[in-house]
């Protein structure tokens, strides 16, 4: 029962203890001395680093900290300089993202990708794994494919039915608002059935009505059995959705805990109004000017 | 000399051997640069492979046990293609797109200058000789001098040549239409509009690419075989850097990632052109016009051409059978 195991993620989250870095009882991806430096700057340096599997896990941080480095290293999107990381117990450090994308490991971006000149629709089919058509000697034989072809349909309808989308399937994806290509892109990245989903600011442009039913789809997919890693500047939808937070700062990830535990940590709130901080909070100890934006 | 004279050189040309292998490279570069966004920019080297192709193992090689024969030639020919896609799409289709322009721009000249530059590959003279003689043995057409269709006339080879070129678009475009509706073919869009995005979605969009590259090369290899065949002749400096380009007029004309676009395309560009060729030569030729001589109308019939393609892009930027709403898009 993908409910129950969800509840049990959950549950065996409230024992764990509020430090970065710190073991979770059944991670799906695990994360080691991972960095990633552009010429000087270093924008990722992540010591240790566990996602809880059936958890929903926030991955916050002030503007610039490296989370969408992160996840462009972790999905293949980029290249890390040193480090490693496993993904349900395989090695995948560097692995390329359509082979990471085909093992369950699925992201979105920040700067929406959806791709302009294909219908609402073949954006969602394009998502579907494992298609037959997709080989060229095959797709010259439509019954080959075709079976397939109208159940990733249906399951695409089911899915743009419940982001809203429905009555836009046969609109180009060009001509969505800002909002409803991010609600698109995730719907997509749905259509793989992941294990993992790693959501680079869903929420942003999306409207606070339409907010609310989102934070019920990621709920959802998290009943449905998957894991989901995501970046969020809102912070009242972190504190709402979220079953555990990881924060980041110039880099480093500087706390983690339960949302309630996080949220009180004096060094998340330094690191997000960039107050007079009397207390280190990385290691090298670099004060943290970042300004919060949501 | 007259207005009907005119208008039947222009449609004999639009539908014409010259049309017929511009319309096959073009065919070509839609799959890829119309459907899959890879900027080819030397399509014409795989037109030369394939018109090389049969020059040298039917005419240099003439006997060798390896060639025995024009369909053996053929075959060849493709697999040659298929080689210069690998050797041109493995190194550059990993890397962001304007390596690939780069690198086929290049290879179209390399390979044009070693051709011309060795004497065993025809050199500077080309290659000229009869040149599938087993096609035109197969020709079913009845002997007899000339063959007309409407104001069209052909001799009996060209009736041939000109029938089996657009059975073969024919096939061609049925090719690319039923690709193009598939899965695959919808990857293959899905990249054109960002690869990023297709990659996240777990396929391997190299191999695709690869795959696009590797069947519009055969597409212009197939027009340069016609070519050779055509006009018994291969000629060097007839494999340009002018030729992709007047092909990507011809697609961008008809509407890019339409099956029929090239089709429409490379008759309305070949009909235009002889067109203003012929009319100019007649204003000339009954003195309307006094200014120009007979040898600029040559050039002139490109800067016409050229100026009516910069109004096309300006007033309809998607090509005859293209969608505005779809260029529309692209503006975001
Ligand atoms: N390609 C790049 N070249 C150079 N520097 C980069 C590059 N990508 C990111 N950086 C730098 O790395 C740091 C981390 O950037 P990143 O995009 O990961 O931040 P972020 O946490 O996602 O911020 P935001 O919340 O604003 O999206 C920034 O200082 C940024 O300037
Ligand atoms: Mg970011």
């Amino acid at each position: 029962m993908p409910n129950s195991a969800a509840t049990h993620a959950v549950s065996e989250l409230a024992t764990v203890t509020a430090e970065p870095g710190v073991p979770k009882p059944d991670p799906l991806l695990v994360a080691d001395k991972v960095n990633r430096h552009f010429g000087g700057l270093v924008a990722v340096d992540v010591d240790h680093v566990e996602i809880q599997r059936g958890s929903i896990t926030a991955l916050i941080g002030p503007n610039g900290a490296g989370k969408t480095t992160f996840f462009n290293v972790l999905s293949g999107f980029d290249k890390a300089d040193a480090g490693s990381w496993t993904f349900a117990g395989n090695t995948v450090t560097n692995t390329p993202p359509h082979r990471l994308a085909r093992k369950g490991m699925v992201r979105t971006f920040q700067l929406t990708k959806s791709l302009s000149r294909l219908t609402v629709l073949d954006n969602m089919l394009l998502g579907a794994g494992g298609q037959t058509g997709e080989g060229m000697l095959a797709s010259l034989f439509p019954f080959t494919w075709r079976s397939q072809e109208t159940k990733n349909t249906e399951r695409a309808m089911v899915l743009l039915e419940r982001f809203s989308l429905a009555s836009k399937s046969k609109d180009f994806a060009g001509s969505l608002s800002g909002g409803q290509r991010k609600l698109l892109e995730m719907a997509r990245a749905l259509m793989l059935q992941p294990e993992l989903i790693m959501l680079d600011e869903p929420m942003a442009g999306v409207n606070p009505a339409l907010k609310q039913s989102l934070l019920d789809h990621i709920r959802d997919i998290r009943e449905q059995g998957t894991t989901v890693l995501f970046v969020e500047h809102d912070m009242d939808m972190v504190r709402d959705v979220s079953d555990w937070v990881i924060v980041m700062a110039q880099g480093q990830i500087i706390a983690e805990g339960r949302p309630e535990i996080v949220m009180q940590d004096q060094r998340v709130i330094d690191a997000y109004l960039g107050a007079h901080h009397d207390q280190e909070l990385t290691a090298s100890g670099g004060s943290l000017t970042e300004e919060v934006t949501s | 000399m007259d207005m009907g004279f005119v208008l039947t050189q222009a449609i004999s040309q639009a539908i014409g051997v010259t049309a017929i292998i511009y319309l096959l490279a073009t065919m070509g570069l839609n799959i890829q640069f119309g459907y899959a966004g890879l900027l080819n920019f030397g399509q014409i080297a795989f037109v030369a492979i394939g018109s090389y192709a049969i020059g040298v193992f039917i005419i240099q090689w003439q006997g060798s046990v390896f060639v025995p024969n024009l369909w053996v030639a053929i075959l060849y020919a493709i697999l040659l293609s298929v080689l210069l896609a690998l050797i041109l799409g493995v190194p550059t289709l990993r890397l962001r797109a304007d390596y690939l322009a780069i690198v086929t721009i290049a290879a179209g000249e390399i390979i044009r200058l070693i051709f011309k530059s060795t004497d065993s590959l025809g050199g500077a003279q080309g290659i000229n000789g009869k040149m599938g003689e087993e096609f035109y043995a197969i020709n079913p057409f009845p002997e007899q001098d000339r063959f007309d269709f409407g104001p069209l006339s052909y001799t009996r080879n060209d009736a041939w040549v000109v029938t089996v070129g657009w059975i073969v678009i024919a096939l061609l475009l049925l090719l690319t239409w039923a690709l193009m509706r598939s899965p695959w073919g919808r990857v293959l869009k899905g990249i054109r509009e960002d690869e990023d995005a297709v990659r996240s979605l777990g396929k391997s969009t190299y191999f695709f690419k690869m795959q696009a590259l590797i069947l519009g090369g055969i597409f212009g290899t197939l027009g340069g075989i016609f070519w050779a065949i055509a006009k018994q002749s291969v000629q060097p400096d007839s494999f340009v850097p002018a030729f992709t380009f007047f092909c990507y007029t011809i697609l961008i004309l008809g509407g890019a990632a339409r099956v029929m676009g090239p089709v429409i395309g490379a008759i309305i560009f070949w009909f235009l052109l002889v067109f203003v060729e012929q009319f100019l030569l007649l204003l000339i030729s009954n003195g309307t016009i006094t200014f120009l001589e007979p040898t600029q109308v040559g050039p002139i019939r490109f800067i016409l051409v050229g100026l009516g393609l910069m109004l096309l892009i300006i007033f309809r930027p998607q090509g005859i059978l293209g969608d505005k709403k779809e260029i529309a898009l692209d503006a975001k």
